[in-house]
């Protein structure tokens, strides 16, 4: 830091950073910024506390609570995608890395109603061979309301108490999801239960990875398993090492808040 | 009806690469220039928190809205053609400055061999060696002529690189020098080196010090982020229209840009383009904007798309060979890779958008073709751009895709896996081409395009040929497992991302029978009309594309000129 400052005495830390983002494209006969800004920057953000979306005092997380799901849906998708990322001596799963509600925060906007996608008919589901992709009329809420029910339907036929999804054993569990996987169930819509098991893998692992302020990768518990940090200004002084370096990891709200 | 507005010199139609080179090369000479843009006004400031993988890796953010408009796709004329519903195989940017606001800067020039590849092709190994359907073609320019805009280019983005050190490439002498050495570069290149091929550092848009263009524009270092390729810069490292050449046309007092503006058709009559009919989608009220010239740099695919709208140049026939608008649509061939795992941790979080290290040795003719079953080559590449997580997921051969043993070997390997891949020339075919659905429309009722590509046994055979050196290479570097792809590779997929590299559609030649453009890039049959951008490529290389459409955008600019004070076809 103080090797930075000295190469940049001019600059307030604290003020620097804004004014350096909105010049750094800089017009015709502005100032030239080199990378040591950067750095100090990239320092300057380092030092902010992390407080993420919990409300200390309290201990509660704000964010466990539901915008689409209904409860047993939840429970299916939160045993759902425990199976597909679990726990394990690695590290957590989905379940503590709360990615249920992190799917059931995505589905609520404009990823569950397809709004920036091309929903114009017509349709052709059935003709449509598979490297021509999302070919539904569905939007994703639909697909995963089908596929929540398939799953509890398949869950039902495994004894005569007919037991929901979420209650089942973890073998039983993984037997379904093989057969969604496998094409082998079918689901009550236009839409295949493997595309919808590619699409729940695919939220599984945005919720495990995505920055918290999406609801999920808890406490940036996934990054930290991964040795990945999260937000960070500058690599400049990492890349030419030969050995490892573990960064603690940062989240956008450390730029947000600084 | 339509409000007419004043007529200016030039309208562009599309404020990206391609439309910021035009704007700064003419209104720098005093002409009048109004950009039609269809997305927002955007600036680096936007980029405060671009460090998000979802919003901007997955979610698209900075794409266009695929619910008003896109394109379908089939693989042959016996299928149905359905719409590119959801982003995949290839991303299309909006906002000011294009996908130029959010691409790596991996920055190549086309080979000598490219502009000339039928004339070399039949010259080394005769006519027979050019297989029936694919469709060869001179580009009507060569290297040389070429080489003064890729200088010009070279020189306004400030990219690093080192010379290649193959015999025979073209020396190019960069303005700064080349991106850091890491250890992952460092062993690409001894292993390369041991097996006796030619690895340098690939030439690089993310600017590796601080710099000033002979515009006059300063920007400050790459500060290796990690969130590049799909992410606006935060430091205006990156070499973008917006930190480049868009503030260089705004400073001269001629350039308008109108954001958030839709053009649906370039209006001509007795083949001279009158302007652009447009759309503000703030207001809903459609305008014409007059014109002396009108450049349509609206990305490859979308240029086809005004084109065939606006009926201007004769639209291809994939069962006679003829015609020329939508004729030879190429794509790049990249799917030969090996991943390899090793036993120690690389800081591949690290990284940068165009940080990396290739060997050309088996890209263009460099080597002998005579025995192989396939034309050109690839150029094979290792990089490390900042692996994020979500998209980063490597696990070795045999461990399934999801379930304990995944999460442990993909947390587990999240340091350790590198990859190798090869970016593959794609040539062009008679049957692989683009017209107009006849079904799908977009949101103001005009048609979509329409794709009809599939791989190609030349392609099956390089990428197989490719993923195998890959292979070796990664063997060479001490990978205890290597997983190598491209010896299976089936019909072309849209739903898996592998390059935005999409070319040809309005291509450039000597002969107005084969090509829509001349060697200024101006139509044929419209003389006031300019197309630059990928699609007037004949065919597509081993590189990305963007240094070759640079090039070709300050060509175009040095003919809209001549154009605007002699008239006339220019060649
Ligand atoms: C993720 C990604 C990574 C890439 N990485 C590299 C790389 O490393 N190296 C490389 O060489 N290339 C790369 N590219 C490709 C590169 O971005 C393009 O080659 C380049 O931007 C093309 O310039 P252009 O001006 O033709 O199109 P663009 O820069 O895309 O600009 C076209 C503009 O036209 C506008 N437009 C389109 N239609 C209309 C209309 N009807 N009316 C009004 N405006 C319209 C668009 O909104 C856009 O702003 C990458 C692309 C992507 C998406
Ligand atoms: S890697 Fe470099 S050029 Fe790319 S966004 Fe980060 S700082 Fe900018």
């Amino acid at each position: 830091m103080s090797e930075q400052k000295k190469k940049a005495p001019y600059l307030d830390k604290r003020s620097s950073r804004r004014t350096f983002i909105k010049n750094s494209g800089l017009t015709v006969g502005g100032v030239v910024l080199g990378g040591a800004l950067g750095s100090l920057l990239g320092k300057d953000s380092s030092e902010t506390n992390e407080t993420g979306v919990h409300s200390a005092a309290a201990g509660v997380n704000f964010n466990q609570a539901l915008m689409y799901f209904d409860k047993a849906q939840f429970d299916t998708i939160d045993a759902a995608t425990e199976q597909i990322f679990p726990k394990t001596e690695v590290g957590p799963g989905a379940k503590e890395l709360l990615v249920a509600y992190y799917i059931d925060h995505q589905l609520a906007g404009s990823f569950g109603l397809n709004s920036r996608e091309y929903m114009t008919g017509p349709f052709f589901p059935a003709e449509a061979v598979p490297q021509q992709g999302y070919q539904t009329h569905l939007n994703r809420q639909q697909v995963f309301n089908l596929g929540i029910t398939a799953l509890n339907t398949e869950a039902a036929k495994k004894s005569d108490e007919k037991p929901k999804f979420a209650n089942l054993t973890e073998e039983q569990q993984i037997e379904i999801l093989k057969d969604f996987e496998a094409d082998k169930v079918k689901l009550s819509g236009a839409v295949s239960s493997s595309f919808f098991f590619t699409l729940l893998r695919k939220v599984t692992i945005e919720g495990v990875y995505a920055d918290p302020m999406y609801g999920g990768n808890k406490d940036m518990a996934g990054w930290k398993m991964k040795n990945f940090p999260g937000h960070q200004t500058n690599y400049m002084n990492v890349l030419e090492k030969d050995e490892f370096v573990k960064i603690a990891p940062m989240s956008l709200n450390s730029q947000h808040q600084h | 009806m339509a409000t007419k507005l004043p007529k200016t010199d030039i309208v562009l139609v599309g404020v990206g690469w391609v439309g910021g080179i035009i704007a700064a090369e003419l209104t720098k000479k005093g002409y009048k220039v109004v950009g039609i843009e269809r997305g927002k006004e955007r600036s680096t400031e936007d980029y405060f928190m671009a460090h998000d993988e979802l919003r901007y890796a997955d979610r698209k953010e900075m794409m266009q809205d695929l619910s008003k408009e896109t394109l379908t796709f089939r693989h042959n004329t016996t299928q149905r053609a359905l719409p590119y519903r959801e982003w995949g195989s290839f991303l299309i940017g909006e906002g000011t400055g294009g996908s130029g606001e959010h691409w790596n800067g991996q920055t190549f020039r086309f080979l000598p061999y490219d502009f000339e590849i039928y004339s070399e092709t039949v010259k080394r190994y005769g006519k027979g060696k050019i297989p029936k359907g694919m469709m060869l073609q001179d580009w009507g320019i060569t290297y040389k002529e070429l080489e003064p805009y890729f200088d010009k280019f070279d020189a306004m983005t400030g990219i690093g690189g080192e010379p290649n050190p193959l015999p025979g490439s073209p020396q190019v002498k960069y303005p700064n020098p080349p991106m850091l050495e890491t250890p992952v570069t460092a062993l690409f290149k001894s292993a390369t080196k041991d097996l006796g091929y030619h690895p340098y550092h690939m030439p690089s848009n993310n600017l590796t010090q601080p710099y000033t263009n002979p515009d006059g524009i300063a920007r400050s270092a790459c500060q290796y982020c990690g969130f590049c390729e799909r992410f606006g810069c935060e430091y205006g490292a990156k070499a973008s229209p917006v930190v480049t050449v868009l503030p260089v046309a705004k400073e001269t007092g001629n350039f308008e840009v109108r954001p958030h503006c839709v053009v649906r058709k370039v209006l001509h009559t007795n083949g001279k383009a009158t302007g652009v009919l447009y759309v503000d989608t703030r207001t809903g009220e459609e305008f014409i904007q007059e014109a002396d010239v009108v450049v349509v740099s609206a990305y490859q695919m979308n240029n086809i798309k005004l084109l065939l709208n606006s009926q201007l140049g004769r639209p291809y026939d994939p069962v006679t060979g003829t015609g020329v608008i939508g004729r030879n649509y190429a794509y790049q061939t990249y799917l030969g890779t090996a991943v390899g795992f090793f036993d120690k941790d690389f800081n591949m979080y690290a990284g940068a958008g165009a940080l990396g290290a290739q060997i050309d040795d088996f890209n263009g003719d460099f080597f002998d073709h005579t025995d192989l079953d396939f034309l050109h080559g690839a150029t094979i590449h290792i990089t490390q751009l900042g692996d994020r997580p979500i998209a980063n997921n490597h696990v070795p051969p045999n461990v399934p895709s999801w379930g304990k043993e995944f999460k442990d070997a993909s947390v587990q390997n999240a340091n350790r896996a590198l990859i190798i891949k090869a970016q593959g020339a794609s040539l062009p075919w008679q049957d692989n081409y683009i017209d107009q659905d006849p079904t799908y429309k977009d949101a103001f009722g005009d048609p979509l395009l329409r794709m009809t590509f599939n791989w190609k046994d030349q392609d099956r055979q390089l990428m197989k040929f490719m993923g195998e050196k890959c292979a070796e290479i990664m063997k060479q570097m001490g990978a205890k497992e290597v997983k190598m792809t491209g010896d299976e590779i089936g019909d072309y997929d849209i739903r898996n991302y592998q390059s935005t590299h999409n070319t040809g559609g309005v291509i450039m030649g000597a002969d107005p029978e084969t090509s829509a453009l001349n060697s200024y890039l101006q139509m044929w049959d419209c003389e006031n009309v300019f197309v630059p951008g990928a699609s007037a490529f004949a065919q597509n290389s081993g590189y990305n594309p963007t240094n070759t459409v640079g090039a070709l955008a300050y060509r175009a600019a040095e003919g809209i000129e001549k154009y605007l004070k002699t008239g006339g076809s220019l060649v």
